[in-house]
């Protein structure tokens, strides 16, 4: 009893980390059509943020939830102006251009902050349930989760910006005829995708050892979710990031991390050619 | 006196050779600019295995200062031939050809991970070059031309098991990296764990992304182990201390490991996240030898921002200068005059203690140390002077199979 009570939060645990890291990836890639193959290297961003920030006294609530979406937001904005606007519509190039992109910025922090692991501890502790033990901050993550989605939901729901925006990712000739500026919209969503992003990474980085090239572990998990979730950015990745979760979590629990690994692309990959549109393209149309 | 007319020709050919020959003679000898003798480098300056190269070079670097300082060898400066690998396989052919073939290089010293070794060892042996490997890895090299100078399992396994079983408890769980080093350390560490009388509960293994280890941690609560062997390697791996301390189970149960601490986890870490945790290694930065306090000065000053200085730094500072003696005794930098010299049971006094080249295998016997990790710090606990490089014995005799060429995997 207390053994599956531990497994329901490790299940939890994975989806909710799994939703936190894709949900910018779901903005900017499921909504905007830009594959961004530098998406682990914002999460490794907005890690690094946030160790930078703690360890430099700032109290660990604000770096995680505070500095590390804003810094990211900014980093994204930038790099909306200098590279992503040229590119938008051209599917092949941004992925070429963007994998370049995680490639400098690999080099850069490399460069200024060196090749070690850094971190910061992990706040709140543990508790117990009979003879197991889990943290707190397992469930802090499901919270988090949960306060995502019902923020980008309101965003995109009930907001003018989030009207605009999914106006002009539908049809953008059409939006720019009723007088939206279509390009700073794009740069607007680019920069909340990327500051949600940054606010994944801050949020994992007390559960992580952190290095330059640790998105490249995130990358391959966020594609394969967004695809499996299909075009609805909420309801898609939260089913997805629920199932494959629970896929990855229970098969590394049932048989080994290895088989856990491959479970999960295989159930991927099942998952995409049975629904090619994935989740949201099958079960919750016209939903955001 | 007749001068002939072939006398003459020849004399002054001779004469004319003689001035054409002087200008070179006379830099050479006036101002002691001799050639440099080449010392080959191969190790990882950028891409995740960098933070273990960057060390490993400095201590190349601060070697050949030394030497250098001391009026070189045989007369002749040294001069490293560094190229940076970027922890790509591939580089690691490309300029191990390069090292041999082009720079001709005397001696070259590289390889951090055993993939990166097999990737070169045979290009030194096909271009008859000499070869240091410097890291602790599984084991099982047998090659005349390879020297493997770092730890083996039967040198630092070996101890850490029975000691950590000493401490806690003879039921074990065993987590490691899914590749080739985690995979032959577990099989190591079961049979230590057997042979003192233990029990082995479980053997995971996670590839090197993997960064989530929950079911992991409610997996080892389900199985209740005395102790936890970690073989994890990398950044993400270290993912599970930090998820283990924040778990609760930091308290309950205890973890030695034959990889924490390579590269700067203690000081990553929270100290209540790592305070506790036990390694073994040939070598450790907070020794406070004369010898080991000096090096890690001499390092630092070089290089005030480098890492933690573990086993991969020092016994790459201590095969460099154990070449350097066999240099000092063969009078000559020519191969195989090295490699005899070096059979001769060569020993060097270094910052590890007394390291001596085990003829038979071509490893060294050599001091391991046990230490605990205390408020971020390795903290020595205990010494174990001239471990021998048994597991590799078992399996390779240089001295009878002088021709012997390849990695054995060592049945356990």
């Amino acid at each position: 009893m207390d053994l599956s009570v531990i497994l329901a939060l490790d299940v939890l645990n994975g989806a909710a980390s799994l939703f936190l890291l894709c949900l910018g990836l779901a903005i900017i890639f499921g909504m905007m059509k830009i594959i961004n193959l530098a998406h682990g290297e914002f999460v490794m961003l907005g890690a690094y943020a946030t160790v930078l920030s703690t360890n430099a006294g700032l109290n660990i609530w604000i770096a995680m939830l505070v500095v590390a979406p804003v810094f990211v937001g900014l980093v994204g904005l930038v790099i909306e102006r200098c590279l992503i606007r040229f590119l938008y519509g051209r599917l092949v190039d941004s992925m070429l251009a963007t994998w370049g992109l995680s490639l400098f910025l690999i080099g850069l922090v490399t460069t200024l902050f060196g090749n070690t692991i850094n971190g910061v501890p992990t706040p709140l502790g543990g508790f117990e349930i009979g003879a197991y033990r889990s943290s707190w901050y397992t469930i802090f993550l499901v919270a988090m989760a949960l306060a995502m989605m019902a923020l980008v939901y309101g965003v995109m729901r009930f907001t003018r910006f989030g009207l605009v925006a999914r106006a002009v990712m539908q049809n953008p000739g059409m939006a720019a005829t009723l007088g939206v500026n279509t390009a700073h919209i794009y740069m607007a969503t680019f920069a909340l995708g990327a500051a949600v992003t940054g606010l994944a990474g801050g949020l994992l980085a007390p559960v992580s050892g952190i290095t330059p090239v640790m998105g490249s572990a995130f990358v391959a998990k966020s594609f394969i979710t967004v695809v499996g979730g299909g075009a609805a950015i909420i309801s898609g990745t939260a089913s997805a990031a629920g199932l494959f979760g629970l896929v990855n979590q229970m098969g590394a629990y049932l048989t080994t991390p290895v088989y856990g690994e491959v479970i999960l692309f295989l159930s991927a990959i099942l998952l995409i050619r049975l629904l090619p549109q994935g989740i949201s393209g099958r079960f919750f149309k016209g939903t955001l | 006196m007749v001068i002939s007319r072939r006398h003459f020709l020849r004399s002054s050919a001779t004469f004319a050779a003689a001035t054409l020959a002087s200008p070179a003679i006379f830099t050479r000898g006036a101002f002691g600019q001799e050639d440099p003798i080449l010392v080959g480098s191969l190790h990882d300056q950028s891409g995740p295995i960098a933070a273990s190269g960057v060390p490993m070079v400095e201590s190349l670097n601060l070697g050949i200062s030394e030497v250098n300082a001391a009026g070189g060898l045989l007369g002749r400066p040294l001069k490293l031939v560094h190229y940076d690998t970027q922890s790509n396989i591939q580089m690691y052919s490309q300029y191990a050809q390069q090292l041999a073939v082009r720079d001709k290089v005397a001696v070259v010293h590289g390889g951090i991970t055993s993939a990166s070794r097999e990737a070169v060892r045979p290009t030194f042996s096909r271009f008859r070059t000499l070869y240091f490997y410097n890291t602790l890895y599984e084991g099982g090299v047998c090659d005349r031309n390879t020297f493997c100078t770092g730890t083996t399992p039967a040198q630092t396994v070996e101890k850490l098991v029975p000691y950590a079983m000493g401490k806690s408890g003879k039921r074990v769980y065993i987590i490691a990296a899914d590749y080739n080093y985690g995979q032959i350390t577990a099989k190591w560490m079961q049979k230590y764990v057997k042979d003192h009388g233990g029990e082995t509960l479980s053997v995971d293994f996670f590839p090197l992304d993997v960064t989530n280890f929950g079911p992991t941690i409610s997996k080892i609560q389900a199985a209740k182990p005395d102790l936890i062997l970690s073989a994890l390697v990398g950044g993400n791996h270290t993912a599970f201390y930090r998820q283990w301390a924040s778990a609760g189970m930091k308290s309950q149960i205890p973890i030695a490991s034959t990889t924490f601490g390579l590269v700067n986890e203690p000081s990553t870490l929270d100290a209540a996240e790592s305070d506790g945790i036990i390694g073994a290694y040939g070598y450790f930065e907070e020794l406070t030898t004369p010898a080991s306090t000096a090096y890690v000065g001499a390092l630092k000053k070089a290089s005030p921002s480098i890492p933690y200085i573990s086993e991969l730094a020092c016994g790459t500072y201590e095969g460099f200068h154990l070449w350097a003696e066999a240099v000092k005794k063969a009078g000559t930098i020519e191969r195989m005059a090295v490699i005899e010299a070096l059979e001769t049971g060569l020993s060097f006094d270094g910052p590890s203690g007394k390291v001596t080249i085990d003829h038979p295998t071509h490893h060294t016997t050599r001091n391991a140390y046990l230490a605990d990790v205390k408020e971020r710090k390795w903290n020595v606990l205990e010494t174990y002077t001239d471990a021998k490089p048994l597991d590799t014995a078992a399996v390779c005799d240089l001295v009878k199979n002088p021709g012997d060429n390849k990695q054995y995997e060592i049945s356990i």
